[in-house]
C-alpha cells in the first residue's frame, strides 16, 4: 500500500490526530508530549515524555500512535519513553490551552508551578472558572481526578471544575 | 497492576563505563529504591475507597500512582543493569520478602489517618531531599528518573507537611492520634539516612548523594513543620534498621502475598 517511505513531516501530521484519552479535545502535540520523530528508511521512532511518572494514559497513547501509523501502512514503529528533560506545562501549545478551557478544564496558569518551593498553606493560584470566567475560585484539593489536575470550585457560579496543574 | 510494556524503556545512555562490581551495587540500589516506592505505593492504594473524605482518598490514590510510576522506571532500569533477562514484572512479582530491600518504614501498616500521614511525612522528607540531589547524579538514567519524580515528590511533601500541621495543631483528638503515630513510627525514620554498605560504596563513588549532607535541609524542614504543628521533635529514640538489607517486619510478607498472588498462582499471566 505504501509506495514510499514516510516522511517526518507526514508522521507529525498523523500524530496531530492522536488525542489524549483523558482529555480527548487535546492532541498529543497540543499537550507537548512528543519530543522527537525520527525516520530511517521504513523505521519510525517516536519519543514521548510522560506528563506524570504514573500517568496510565501513556500506554494508551503509545498504542494509539501505533494504530494511527499502522492505518497508513507504517508498521516498523518504536516508541521511546523519554524522561529527561522532564515534561512541563510550558510545552502545551496556545491552541491546546484554548481547547482545554472550552472543554471545561482550566488551563495551567504560567509561573505558578509548585516547583521546589514548599509553600505550606500558601496562597492558591488564581484560576479562572472555565464556565463563567470568574476568578473568584478556590482550591478544593491539589490532587484531582487524574495526576495532572487539581480540583477547584468557582465561588460565583459554584461550578466544581478541574484545573490542569502548572508543572515546570 | 503493572502492565505489559507497550512503551519501550528510555534509550539509556552509557551503561558501559561501570565495572561489574559497581554495576552490581547500582543494580542493588536501584532495586532498593524501586521496592521502596512500590511498597509505599501499595500501602497508600489500600486506602482507596476508605479515605476520611473524598478529596483525601483521591490524594492518596494520586500519590500512590506517582510512586508506582517511579517504581516502573526504576524496575525497568534495574532489569537493564542486571542484564539477565528479568523484566520489571519479574522483579516486582517473583522475589521473596527477604530479597526486598525497602526500609522498614514503608511497610508499616496504614493504621489510622494520622499514622499514614506520619509515615508519609517521614518518607516524603527524605524522598524529596534525596531526589533533589539524585537529579545531579552522574548516572544519567538515575538523574532522569529523579528529575521527573522530584516534581511529584514536592507535591507529596507539601501535602503530608500540611496534614502534620493540621493534625498536630488541630483538635485534642487529632493531636492525640498524631502523638501516638509518632511514638510508633519515628523509630523507623533513621534507617532512611543510614547508608548500607552498598550505599556507602556508591556514595564514595559519587553516584548517589551523601545522606549526611542531606540532613541539615531535612532536619530544618522537620523542625519547621513540627514547630507549626506545636509538636516537639522526638529525641533520643532508638532507630530500627534492617529493611534495606532484607530483614523485614512480618508486615511485608502479607503485602507481598496480596501483591504477588496472581503471578504466583498463574505464572506469566498477562492482562
Amino acid at each position: 500500500m505504501v509506495a514510499t517511505a514516510p516522511t517526518e513531516e507526514r508522521i507529525w501530521q498523523l500524530l496531530e490526530e492522536v488525542t489524549d484519552p483523558e482529555v480527548p479535545v487535546l492532541s498529543i502535540l497540543d499537550l507537548g508530549i512528543v519530543r522527537s520523530v525520527r525516520v530511517e528508511g521504513e523505521q519510525v521512532t517516536v519519543s514521548i515524555t510522560p506528563t506524570y511518572s504514573g500517568c496510565p494514559a501513556m500506554n494508551v497513547i503509545a498504542t494509539e500512535i501505533r494504530l494511527r501509523l499502522l492505518a497508513e501502512g507504517i508498521t516498523k514503529v518504536t516508541i521511546h519513553n523519554q524522561l529527561s528533560p522532564a515534561w512541563t506545562t510550558d510545552w502545551m501549545s496556545a491552541a491546546g490551552r484554548r481547547k482545554l478551557e472550552a472543554y471545561g478544564i482550566a488551563p495551567p496558569v504560567d509561573g505558578t508551578a509548585t516547583g521546589h518551593v514548599l509553600n505550606l498553606f500558601g496562597k492558591d493560584t488564581a484560576v479562572r472558572c472555565p464556565l463563567c470566567k470568574s476568578e473568584h475560585t478556590h482550591l478544593v484539593s491539589q490532587f484531582g481526578s487524574t495526576a495532572c489536575k487539581a480540583h477547584y470550585q468557582c465561588d460565583d457560579c459554584l461550578e466544581p471544575f478541574d484545573y490542569f496543574k502548572c508543572h515546570a | 497492576m503493572l502492565r505489559p510494556m507497550q512503551v519501550a524503556p528510555s534509550e539509556t545512555p552509557a551503561l558501559n563505563n561501570y565495572s561489574p562490581e559497581v554495576r552490581q551495587q547500582l543494580f542493588a540500589y536501584v532495586l532498593q529504591l524501586a521496592d521502596t516506592s512500590l511498597i509505599l505505593g501499595h500501602r497508600l492504594s489500600e486506602w482507596c475507597g476508605h479515605g476520611p473524605i473524598l478529596e483525601q482518598d483521591l490524594a492518596m490514590a494520586n500519590i500512590a500512582l506517582d510512586l508506582l510510576g517511579e517504581t516502573r522506571s526504576l524496575f525497568q532500569y534495574a532489569a537493564e543493569l542486571e542484564g539477565q533477562g528479568r523484566t520489571e514484572d519479574d522483579l516486582a512479582f517473583l522475589r521473596l520478602a527477604t530479597e526486598y530491600r525497602n526500609p522498614l518504614l514503608v511497610e508499616q501498616p496504614n493504621g489510622d489517618f494520622a499514622a499514614t500521614i506520619v509515615r508519609q511525612f517521614l518518607f516524603d522528607t527524605f524522598h524529596y531531599h534525596c531526589l533533589v540531589e539524585l537529579h545531579k547524579s552522574p548516572d544519567a538514567q538515575l538523574a532522569a528518573i529523579a528529575e521527573k519524580a522530584v516534581k511529584e515528590a514536592a507535591y507529596h511533601l507539601k501535602w503530608s507537611s500540611e496534614w502534620m500541621i493540621r493534625l498536630g495543631d488541630g483538635t485534642a483528638e487529632s493531636r492525640q492520634r498524631l502523638d501516638k503515630a509518632l511514638a510508633t513510627l519515628w523509630r523507623y525514620s533513621g534507617e532512611l539516612t543510614t547508608p548500607t554498605a552498598t550505599e556507602q560504596a556508591l556514595q564514595a563513588a559519587g553516584i548517589i548523594p551523601d545522606y549526611a549532607a542531606l540532613r541539615p535541609a531535612m532536619d530544618a524542614h522537620v523542625a519547621h513543620v513540627f514547630g507549626e504543628a506545636t509538636v516537639p521533635v522526638p529525641q533520643g529514640v532508638f532507630m530500627m534498621t534492617g529493611g534495606k538489607e532484607g530483614r523485614h517486619s512480618e508486615h511485608l510478607g502479607y503485602i507481598l502475598a496480596e501483591l504477588q498472588y496472581m503471578q504466583r498462582t498463574y505464572p506469566g499471566l498477562k492482562w
